[in-house]
């Protein structure tokens, strides 16, 4: 393979809570272009590790860096604005609003239109507004739901209501885009039609991490996979090579007793 | 290929949906001509015919309060709708809990009056000037230190969330009020500051239009109102009114969306204390008379009540309510008399007071109860109606 210009780097990371390790010295690479899968059973520490990349948490221990730059500490707006975004495991839009709006709060992550500007209606305003607005409708488009902008987003079905969320997201012009399972709850034609969606967010040149707990939707859309249990990194490498891992399946599986 | 419109039929039965479908030219008549009513409002040939006739009593219902000079509520209305509108960008839009809003009012109405008395101790004491300021260039210094208290009171305390932000706000405005009250160096405590200024402007045979006829304080104030009005919907429909109900809907999900959350809950405060301390400006200017006892606790749970009552987050809902918490309590202290309604019962020798008079808060409260009961989203909620139509008809246009 080429040359491959690393994107998000998550360098030793511990986080701990109390006494319990959430995550215990995890360590992978995202590079540009590619589609990473994270797994791992229940209570892994996959979300964990998505909170801690996008700000939320701060690791104990271990850096991350994004775009070479160092994540941690920095304020969560601003890491969205370096172009990191992400969905969430359980739906959060803004519900009393519409579905254009919600995508337009993303849009705003660049916009730099403040009270003063707004307050007294200039140029820069309306110019932001008219863009912000084509961006968002053109994302509706792109993850599905075309027609359904004026509608308030709690009145959108759960399948279009995870297609919103992505299109919030990608409103805010990511370089990389944090999937946390975007597809529980969603019947085997919805997987398909997402992971028809992933593949074109990666096309258009956004890089992407999956968190999933469907094997067969990680096997069929990553490039590479990494592999957590309780904390610990225990594979990483394709699809083929981590599912005949024997680590994994037993993470998986269970071990049976040794005889 | 023949594309068949599908037309929704929908029924019509919302006044809003009726009067938004009305071609522009007509809303802006119409709207034109609620707001000259509105500014003939305190003119007794006008409001004395506001009724309608009624089979009981004496026959007819006034709409006016016939206990109060009706162009006085109408002050009193006006600017609580300001503070209602104030507060509405703070609790509506922003969704934040303040309980402490009348403090800005108290900022607002104590720098003018501070500035504008002859016996302000800023003149009698601490000769910082020499007479006392024109009212109308201490409006602009009233809003500035209003919002500059909005800020400095936010900067530490938004970083608290819920609960815990009501009772820092509700802390601030009774920390203002108790000094007001206790100490004496400037604000001169119970004995307050009187001969405050008022606004400029003498009539053509040189009187002062504003000395004590209420109305041109209305129509000062309604002016105010129709101005904050359009600034307010300029920041609502824009990035910052969409960042506010992003925070208020999910804050967390806001910040990882990209809206710096801090800094728009600052704003949205310090606009609520700027609107706040013009409110306070404007009483006042026609007060004549400020000191502590004004600024109770009670003044800002009522505009808190307005805002819910009229509907959080909608600006028609904040006028609504800011003028119903004033005006229901002045009508209702008159208008037992149109039915016939006793003053006073007797039970066993016992004189009870029943007269819509005393018994109007009685009543207003129990409206409230039945409103929050039955419309707990407020007469006059926000609803997120369509953005543009022109904006839907493009993406809905066929493909191919």
């Amino acid at each position: 393979m080429s040359e491959r210009k690393p994107l998000l780097e998550v360098d030793n990371v511990t986080l701990r809570f109390g006494g319990v390790v959430a995550l215990n010295q995890v360590d992978f690479t995202l590079y540009e272009g590619e589609i990473l899968g994270l797994i791992g059973p229940n209570g892994a520490g996959k979300t964990t590790c998505f909170n801690a990349m996008t700000g939320v948490y701060l690791p104990t221990e271990g850096q991350i860096r994004f775009k070479g730059e160092q994540v941690s500490g920095k304020k969560r707006n601003k890491i969205t604005k370096m172009g990191m975004a992400r969905t969430f495991q359980n739906i959060r839009l803004f519900p009393e609003m519409t579905a254009l709006e919600n995508v337009l709060v993303g849009a705003d992550a660049h916009n730099t239109t403040s009270v003063p500007t707004a307050l007294l209606r200039l140029p820069k305003h309306w110019r932001e507004e008219r863009q912000s607005k084509a961006r968002a409708l053109e994302l509706l488009n792109f993850v599905g739901i075309t027609g359904r902008s004026d509608d308030l987003a709690r009145n959108l079905s759960y399948g279009d209501q995870r297609r919103l969320e992505i299109a919030r997201a990608l409103a805010t012009n990511p370089a990389l885009l944090c999937l946390d399972e975007p597809a529980a709850g969603f019947n085997p034609a919805e997987k398909v039609a997402l992971l028809e969606l992933i593949k074109k967010i990666r096309d258009s040149g956004v890089t992407v991490l999956l968190i999933e707990h469907d094997m067969r939707l990680v096997m069929g859309v990553t490039d590479r996979i990494v592999v957590l249990e309780f904390g610990r990194k225990i594979a990483e490498g394709t699809p083929e090579e981590v599912r005949d891992n024997p680590k994994v399946v037993a993470a998986y599986l269970g071990v049976p007793d040794a005889a | 290929m023949t594309t068949e419109t599908v037309k929704k039929q929908r029924w019509k039965l919302n006044l809003r949906d009726r009067f938004q479908d009305l071609p522009l030219p007509a809303r802006i008549t119409a709207m034109a001509v609620f707001v000259v009513l509105l500014y003939l409002l305190p003119t007794k040939a006008f409001y004395e015919n506001l009724g309608f006739p009624i089979p009981m009593g004496s026959g007819y219902l006034p709409f006016y309060t016939t206990g109060s000079d009706m162009a006085g509520v109408l002050f009193q209305c006006g600017y609580y709708i300001l503070l209602a509108l104030g507060l509405n960008v703070v609790l509506g839009y922003a969704g934040l809990l303040d309980l402490g809003f009348f403090g800005f009012f108290a900022v607002g109405a104590y720098t003018v009056a501070l500035l504008t008395s002859p016996e302000s101790k800023l003149i009698t004491e601490y000769n910082w000037f020499e007479s006392p300021w024109p009212w109308l260039v201490t409006v602009p210094i009233a809003i500035a230190l209003a919002m500059l208290s909005g800020v400095l009171l936010g900067w530490p305390t938004l970083r608290l969330r819920g609960d815990y932000l009501a009772i820092v706000t509700l802390g601030f405005a009774e920390i203002i009020r108790i000094v007001a009250k206790n100490q004496d160096w400037i604000l001169n405590g119970d004995r307050g500051i009187p001969s405050v200024g008022h606004p400029p402007g003498t009539y053509s045979n040189g009187e002062a239009i504003f000395e004590l006829d209420f109305a041109p304080y209305y129509w000062l104030v309604l002016t105010v109102i129709i101005v904050v009005i359009f600034l307010i919907r300029n920041l609502a429909n824009s990035r910052v009114g969409r960042a506010w109900v992003a925070i208020r809907e999910d804050e967390d999900a806001a910040e990882l969306m990209g809206v710096p959350t801090f800094k728009f809950k600052l704003w949205a405060f310090a606009i609520g204390a700027a609107i706040g301390g013009l409110s306070g400006s404007l009483w006042a200017g026609q007060a004549n008379f400020v000191n502590s006892a004004t600024f109770s606790l009670e003044n800002s749970i009522l505009v808190l009540a307005a805002v819910l009552l009229g509907g959080a987050g909608s600006i028609g809902g904040a006028i609504l309510g800011g003028f119903l918490v004033i005006y229901l309590p002045e009508w209702l202290r008159s208008v037992g008399d149109v039915f016939g309604w006793p003053t006073q019962v007797t039970v066993g020798g016992i004189h009870i007071d029943v007269s819509p008079t005393s018994l109007r808060f009685v009543i207003f409260g129990a409206l409230l109860i039945v409103v929050m009961i039955y419309r707990p989203q407020g007469l006059w909620p926000n609803r997120r109606r369509a953005a543009e139509l022109k904006d839907r008809q493009k993406e809905v246009a066929p493909v191919e």
